[in-house]
């Protein structure tokens, strides 16, 4: 194991920082499905790539700047979100059976994005991938930058919501008891259609982070889902910053531990940390 | 022992390549007629090496239309039977086995990928059959006899593919001393790169840095981080698909060049459109343009290769590598077919075994270990946008030279 010098280190922590930025971004709207509405929705991870996808259609044959794509990707996927998530009720889905109908959506959309943009690997050129700030040797890449501002914006918002309005008590009253919330006069259907909706546009969001930051290939949506399900359970379901700090968290474990030592080892580091922190406090997730 | 280019076109119009003209590649012969031959094989038409499974399927269909318009083999039309593996080993196997018993197909055509390879290669065997194949990547594995590659990485690709790019590299404007190896685990390209380390030892150059990271590794940001440090003369890139790509984009975020750069087996569509990938070196067989495009068959493959690839909207419609290692597991299977005017697997494959095979990408041999013959292996490089040949200078592209700092 070589030490590695003071700018490597810190850089390899901001790199962490960055990627655990977009793991709590993919989490958000998961953990708030999981620990609000009692869904595992795998299918989050291929909404976020149809996001993705839509960014990159726009933006190099649309000529619409990224960012602006989240102007349509927001609202559409709001829709989308109450639509997956009307069906889910209508047919009363259990926890577990949500698991797998969710992994059945994830490879009807991987199969959509296949046969519309092909397998191939596709690459979003903006103008943002080539700006970078520094800050003495530290360099800062815009499109991390961005994701980090959307990853904590948002963060922030759900926590505001659910502690200072009253449609976030009404959630939090309906997740922790259905049946005594309807009974004073909370609507918990219309409430899961909606935070149904907001959860796939936060997976609408990620996807244009991706964009901006990834290559996209269809077969990538699996790619992030044990990472993402490891800061979900770390961070705590249906608390706003835990995906993000947990996410933040893994990260830079695993940057300092490809920075230290072999980079072969950074899944095991991230994943011993889960089993550990689940080990000592079980109730966790 | 390496083809150069003039033995080639020697070979090729000894051969009676006239009768091979671009016309007569799609020229209409008599019409095949009978029951058809069928060759069955799968490729990876969904998951994660689909889009390499795409540009085999459309390199068959290509040389199918053809051949049929050509007579077909034996005067029957031939027939491809293809199954969709999914990318996955497993059903590589399961489907060669349905293909056989079920399908009772003729011959055999290999699947896309070393490990859907090496499935099909156990099917074959059990079964008897020959089995023709495109890239696999671990000729030490290849150990049934009646396998045959089509991509001329010879036997020792651990120590022929350092060798060359290395050799190529001590006779440049900037022979290099430090030498750092970085590289997936992915074990197609992991042996080479473990090659590589001894290349660079025997050679009396310096290892200044050796790091390892998982295939489907998401952040290189501190691999890129310990690249800028150690600032090599040469840095070796042990990467498959786009993992070279997602390297370089870690490097330029740390505003980084490295002077000189060698990626094993890139996703060569994204690699040649990076800016940051401007001088990239990689390894090939084949390329579109001279003098590879000087045989008049490839010339022919790579029209129409560029049309159907434009057509199913691929973004990258040139033919490199994998087209070229397709057209001539296809080649391997007519020949041999046409050579002996039987199916019989048995007499098929002893032919192959003691006879050589003229290609798009040179003239190949089997009977070196794994039935690998000549290396094959040329060094291009990504200049201005284009890949370009540059190694050995006898199969550079007109005008190119090697571009070092």
């Amino acid at each position: 194991m070589n030490l590695p010098s003071s700018t490597l280190l810190a850089q390899s922590i901001l790199a962490g920082v960055f990627t655990g930025a977009l793991y709590g971004l993919l989490g958000l709207g998961l953990s708030l499905s999981w620990g609000l509405l009692r869904q595992i929705n795998l299918a989050h991870f291929a909404l976020a790539f149809l996001g993705a996808y839509l960014t990159y259609q726009l933006s190099s044959y649309g000529g619409i700047d990224p960012m602006l794509t989240l102007v349509m990707i927001v609202p559409l996927f709001f829709v989308l979100g109450v639509a997956v998530h009307w069906v889910l009720a209508r047919f009363k889905v259990t926890p577990f059976n949500s698991l797998l109908i969710t992994f059945g959506l994830t490879i009807i959309v991987e199969a959509m994005l296949q046969w519309i943009w092909t397998a191939d690997y596709r690459r979003l050129d903006s103008h943002y991938a080539e700006q970078r700030f520094r800050i003495g040797e530290l360099f800062l890449p815009l499109p991390e930058i961005i994701t980090l501002a959307l990853s904590v914006g948002c963060a922030l918002i759900v926590w505001l919501v659910l502690k200072r309005t009253d449609l976030g008590k009404a959630l939090r009253a309906a997740s922790e008891d259905a049946p005594i919330a309807a009974a004073f006069g909370i609507n918990q259907r219309g409430l899961a259609l909606v935070l149904s909706g907001f959860n796939a546009s936060l997976a609408g969001v990620a996807g244009v982070c991706i964009a901006l930051s990834y290559t996209l290939a269809p077969s990538q949506i699996y790619v992030w889902i044990g990472v993402v399900f490891a800061a979900v359970m770390l961070g705590g379901l249906g608390r706003p910053f835990g995906p993000l700090i947990a996410g933040c968290i893994i990260g830079v474990s695993e940057a300092v531990t490809m920075a230290v030592a072999s980079p072969s080892l950074a899944p095991l580091v991230s994943f011993s940390l889960l089993i550990l922190v689940l080990l000592v406090r079980p109730g966790r997730a | 022992m390496t083809l150069d280019r003039r033995a080639f076109l020697a070979a090729l119009s000894a051969m009676g390549a006239g009768a091979f003209a671009p016309a007569a590649f799609a020229q209409s012969g008599a019409k095949p007629s009978g029951d058809p031959i069928r060759i069955g094989g799968t490729l990876a038409m969904t998951g994660p090496l689909a889009a390499t499974g795409l540009v085999h399927k459309l390199t068959g269909e290509i040389y199918v239309d053809n051949l049929n318009s050509r007579g077909g083999l034996l005067g029957r039309p031939v027939e491809w039977v293809l199954k969709d593996d999914q990318s996955k080993p497993d059903m590589a196997r399961t489907l060669y086995e349905q293909l056989i018993t079920s399908d009772k197909v003729d011959l055999l055509i290999g699947p896309y990928a070393t490990g859907n390879i090496l499935s099909a290669m156990g099917v074959a065997q059990r079964y008897k059959k020959m089995l023709v194949h495109h890239t696999f990547g671990i000729p030490k594995l290849a150990k049934y006899e009646w396998q045959f590659p089509a991509w001329s990485l010879g036997p020792d690709p651990d120590i022929t593919t350092p060798e060359l790019v290395l050799d190529m590299m001590a006779k440049s404007q900037h022979p290099p001393k430090r030498i750092a190896i970085v590289t997936s685990k992915f074990p197609s390209v992991h042996f080479v790169s473990q090659g590589a380390r001894k290349v660079v030892k025997q050679k009396g150059l310096e290892e200044v840095l050796f790091l390892e990271w998982d295939f489907g590794n998401r952040d290189y940001s501190p691999i890129a981080g310990r690249i800028k440090e150690v600032d090599p003369d040469f840095l070796w890139v042990g990467g498959l698909g786009l993992e070279g790509n997602q390297l370089l984009d870690a490097l330029k975020k740390i505003d980084y060049k490295p002077r000189n750069h060698f990626h094993l087996y890139p996703a060569p569509g994204p690699m040649v459109k990076a800016p940051e990938a401007d001088g990239a070196l990689a390894i090939t067989i084949f390329e579109s343009h001279a003098p590879f495009t000087d045989n008049p068959i490839a010339a022919e493959f790579v029209k129409q290769f560029g049309e159907r690839a434009k057509a199913a909207n691929l973004p990258e419609t040139s033919v490199e590598t994998q087209a070229a290692a397709s057209f001539s597991a296809w080649q391997i299977i007519e020949k041999a077919v046409v050579e002996n005017k039987t199916l019989d697997d048995e007499k098929l494959a002893t032919w192959l075994q003691a006879n050589q095979v003229d290609t798009i990408q040179g003239r190949l041999r089997f009977n070196e270990k794994g039935n690998f013959g000549d290396n094959l292996g040329r060094v291009k490089q990504v200049q201005n946008g284009h890949w370009l040949t540059v190694y050995p200078k006898d199969w550079a592209a007109p005008g190119a030279t090697l571009k070092t700092s």
